[in-house]
């Protein structure tokens, strides 16, 4: 029969950290399932909960309850830890070969995960990372000041690091798993650093990283954060790697 | 090697082409003149050119007004299948 003479199926592990997102996690596994549901292919979604205090869990647990607790693996944490330590934590639980890893708040659209999957066949790449600065791609809801900012730390990590990425701080990415746990071992930053770690490291350590372009709607229930402590944070991560990599 | 050392290699190569020049003899007056400032020239132009990225990046900064439209029609889709199976998705 034609099945038998197909390859093993590949199983996606889809990793989401979160902290007090008891709405948009329950939206987003909707999503999450409906795109998946149609593409035919096998996955689990595995959250890792920092403890939040706003119900999280409970949410999670009813979720669970309509989708199965084999396709959606809740594994808190006692405390809020840090998104690197996170990663490693879904990790030890991720039985898939390949693990996406995406943002709870909406911003990333599971409707993007398709052409993910597709690049990575197509390129055999270590890493397809989403990117909001190629065609096809775009930012919605960020003012002027927002705009600047992240302008200006494009131009200047790529004038000190010559990354060959475009878009170096988005988190909506495939990686292949053994890759990810290399990667996620040796960095050590935090916040919109730790991505821009990730991606920096991957490059210097040869891994390929293909590009598809991905749209991001800025997240509409709750508030994102860029401060000043936010840019100091981000130019000591800038130098860090100028420096260690 | 590490990006330090690089951008040091690319820095370096820079200033030995202008130390050798500075030692040139028998160049045109116009630009031996000039040769000694050739760094701030350079500082300044790599300035402008970052500003002009900059610049250059907010004009063309990619927007999607529509993904917000859409991503609210499935906001609404989810909530109503969540309600109908007795999620909590009231937002406080």
């Amino acid at each position: 029969m034609e099945k038998d003479s197909s390859p093993p199926r590949r199983l996606y592990s889809i990793l989401i950290p979160t902290y007090n997102e008891r709405l948009n996690i329950a939206l987003l596994c909707y999503l999450l399932f409906k795109t998946l549901n149609d593409l035919d292919v096998d996955f689990e979604v595995i959250i890792v909960d920092d403890a939040s205090p706003d119900g999280t869990q409970d949410v999670i647990k009813q979720l669970q309850q309509i989708y199965g607790d084999h396709k959606i693996l809740l594994r808190p944490r006692a405390a809020k830890l840090g998104l690197g330590t996170a990663y490693v934590h879904g990790l030890q639980h991720a039985a898939g070969d390949y693990i996406f890893i995406m943002d709870a708040d909406l911003s990333h659209h599971p409707k993007y995960i398709p052409s993910f999957i597709r690049k990575q066949l197509d390129t055999n790449a270590d890493i397809v990372t989403g990117t909001r600065y190629l065609k096809g791609g775009g930012v919605h809801g960020w003012d002027l000041r927002r705009k600047l900012t992240s302008r200006g730390a494009n131009v200047l990590a790529h004038t000190l690091l010559w990354p060959h990425v475009s878009d170096l701080t988005g988190s909506f990415r495939l990686y292949r798993k053994p890759v990810l746990e290399e990667l996620v071992k040796s960095c050590v930053s935090k916040g919109y650093v730790f991505q821009m770690e990730m991606i920096v490291r991957a490059t210097r350590k040869g891994y390929y990283i293909a590009e598809v372009p991905i749209s991001f709607v800025d997240r509409v229930y709750g508030t994102s954060k860029l401060g000043g402590a936010e840019i100091v944070q981000y130019l000591k991560g800038l130098f860090l790697l100028f420096f260690t990599t | 090697m590490k990006q330090v050392f690089k951008f040091g290699a690319v820095v370096g190569t820079l200033v030995a082409l202008w130390i050798g020049l500075l030692l040139s003899p028998d160049l045109p007056q116009s630009f031996s003149l000039i040769l000694p400032f050739l760094p701030v020239y350079a500082l300044v132009a790599l300035g402008c050119y970052g500003l002009g990225m900059v610049g250059y990046g907010l004009m063309v900064f990619p927007t999607c007004p529509h993904e917000s439209i859409l991503l609210q029609k499935d906001i609404d889709e989810a909530k109503a299948f969540l309600k109908e199976k007795g999620v909590d998705v009231a937002y406080q």
